[in-house]
């Protein structure tokens, strides 16, 4: 049967280096987003906003720094640069879409 | 001729010493673009000026066989020089010899060098290369991580203390960096974290390269644990050396003048910052139109970059910046950003430099992310350090200085010595788009047309509110400045305040938010 607290909360195993502990879990922990690798090429938006133009055509070949699109948030027209040089495989947003954080705008295969 | 013969053993002794592991394992660490510990001293100091402390102290493990092992140096590398003149204690594992494992005389090793660098009151260097505990050992290596840490703290704010990352640094053992002021890491060579990758994997089942997990370019761009960045080596020896001609030797003095030099920049000052407050442009082109031949060492460069700080010289002598950045987030105050500018204010205080802050932004970053990752807690860090400061503070307001954000950004309100503002500043409760809907919201819901009648009084407000001269009307800004008077006006306000005393009530010490 598995082990409770007074307040009738179960304790679950936990490994900690090489052992199991008996504990209870947080919300936080419980709630927490696994790691993902970053793709090198994949343009994401940081803050929720609307792109307000976009300054690159599909199969565009593109440099590092060169600007892609503006994305309006916080009251301010940011400038979105490519990240690495290479060519432009996708757009994924519309002039005028409102988008959230870490929405995927372009795609860039990196030369 | 006993004396010569003397004097040979003595060498000799020194020699099998300066081998450290053997050609064999100088071969292999050269191989992966790192320098031997010797070589990474002689490599940062004057020249000729390194002398080295307890080459012949020997390891006192006695378990698992150890007994019959010899470490020369017992894996570090210690002693004293200088740079450019300053004085400075230095310290470098060796991880040709056992790894650069600390085992307890390892550490006595550098509580040493540590305790001697707090008594002669000049900074202290630390290069770590190391496996990480010497297992052998036991808990006499804990002891010794500890007892390293107790003086990091000790130290922390009456000598400078910075730390560089040539090697992993794993465990424990990364509290002490994270304890100094300044961390350099290495591209491919500097790697950190609690737990490694093979931990991490059996645990959570969650697959991680050491690079991805806590490699140099986390560290300088996730983290914000390291504060410089290189590609190389010999390019990390480069920023510790500028930086130290930077930073003054203790918290008693201040950083050495130099000669003054006009700014170099070809910018000028009134062309950069967009009079339309949604314009994004880089405040590191103002900041290189205000300092001494445009010199400004950036710290922090990739981590929340959204705010920018570092050093640079007015009149020859060194200043700290805090200024916002719109090119990144539009420049928000955020967990991060708030972190790091906290920190830095704090450094500036302790070691008496004037800290200058530029101010041009539009509020916190709101989001449920930030909330719960406690924005809260964090942004009171900045509000806590710059209220905390004594030295010369200087703000001067560029364009957006909204709501909390006004506050924080040393306000005259926190003790702001001398508060400037250009005419393009907005200072305000917060933007006029916001601030229209909440005070006309009546209006607005009654009028036929709500969309035009909202774009009328967002005019009003912008008109009435979004400008300086109402905050200068109270008196919270003392003076209304043309771009171009920037310059002089802050070495105005420096030389004016070189003499400057403010107290505090006695403490044993406050209790930021940390």
């Amino acid at each position: 049967m598995a082990k409770k607290n007074e307040k009738n909360e179960e304790y679950v195993d936990f490994v900690v280096t090489a052992r199991k502990y008996k504990t209870l879990l947080t919300k936080k922990y419980e709630n927490r987003s696994k790691w993902h690798k970053p793709v090198p090429g994949e343009v994401l938006s940081n803050l929720p906003g609307t792109v307000m133009e976009i300054k690159v055509k599909e199969g565009a070949k593109v440099k590092a720094g060169q600007l892609l699109l503006i994305h309006e948030a916080m009251k301010m027209l940011n400038r979105i640069v490519a990240p690495v040089d290479g060519t432009v495989t996708a757009i994924h947003v519309k002039k005028g879409e409102q988008i959230k954080k870490d929405h995927l705008m372009l795609t860039i295969k990196p030369n | 001729m006993a004396d010569l013969f003397k004097i040979l053993t003595l060498r000799e002794k020194k020699a099998v010493v300066e081998k450290g592991g053997g050609d064999a394992a100088i071969e292999k660490q050269v191989a992966m673009g790192k320098l031997p510990a010797r070589e990474r001293i002689l490599s940062l100091l004057d020249k000729n000026s390194f002398h080295e402390y307890d080459m012949f102290v020997k390891h006192d493990g006695r378990d698992f066989g150890m007994d019959k092992k010899d470490f020369p140096g017992d894996g570090v590398v210690t002693g004293t020089g200088t740079i450019f003149g300053a004085p400075v204690c230095i310290y470098a594992q060796d991880f040709t010899v056992a790894g650069g494992s600390l085992g307890l005389q390892h550490a006595r090793k550098i509580t040493k060098i540590m305790d001697h660098a707090l008594k002669m009151k000049c900074p202290i260097i630390g290069i770590n290369d190391s496996g990480g505990a010497r297992i052998q050992e036991g808990v006499s290596a804990l002891a010794g991580y500890g007892e390293i840490f107790y003086r990091n703290t000790i130290a922390s704010g009456v000598i400078p203390q910075i730390s560089l990352i040539l090697g992993p640094c794993a465990g424990g053992a990364v509290y002490s960096p994270a304890l100094t002021d300044f961390v350099f890491v290495v591209e491919n060579i500097s790697k950190m974290f609690i737990t490694g990758p093979n931990v991490i994997k059996t645990v959570l089942g969650e697959d991680i390269s050491m690079e991805d997990l806590g490699g140099a370019r986390v560290h300088a761009e996730i983290t914000g644990n390291a504060h410089f960045y290189a590609v190389s080596e010999k390019e990390c020896f480069e920023q510790v050396k500028r930086l130290v001609q930077f930073i003054p030797w203790n918290n008693s003095e201040r950083a050495k003048k130099i000669k003054s030099k006009e700014p170099k920049t070809k910018l000028n000052i009134e062309d950069i910052v967009p009079s339309d407050p949604k314009q994004p442009y880089d405040v590191r082109d103002v900041i290189k139109c205000i300092v001494d031949d445009s010199d400004f060492l950036e710290i922090q460069e990739l981590w929340a970059a959204n705010i920018v700080i570092g050093f640079g010289r007015m009149a020859g002598e060194t200043v700290g910046f805090v200024a916002n950045q719109p090119m990144v987030l539009a420049g928000v105050l955020d967990c991060d950003s708030a972190d790091k500018a906290a920190r830095f204010i704090r450094f500036c205080d302790a070691f008496n430099i004037p800290i200058i802050t530029l101010e041009d932004m539009p509020g916190y970053l709101p989001g449920v992310d930030q909330e719960h990752a406690g924005v809260i807690r964090h942004g009171a860090k900045v509000l806590y350090a710059y209220s905390e400061a004594t030295v010369s503070k200087i703000t001067v307001i560029l364009r957006k200085a909204y709501g909390g954000g006004y506050i924080a950004m040393n306000s005259r309100h926190l003790g702001a010595d001398f508060m400037f503002a250009w005419p393009s500043a907005e200072i305000a409760v917060m933007g006029p788009e916001g601030a229209a809907n909440i005070i006309f919201r009546k209006e607005i819901m009654e009028a036929e047309d709500e969309d035009k009648m909202r774009q009328e009084k967002v005019k009003e407000y912008i008109e009435k509110f979004a400008n300086p001269y109402v905050a200068a009307s109270k008196g919270f800004i003392d003076s209304v400045i043309e771009p171009k008077e920037t310059r002089s006006l802050i070495l105005h306000a420096l030389q004016l305040s070189v003499l400057k005393e403010e107290n505090r009530p006695e403490k044993k010490h406050g209790i930021p938010p940390f």
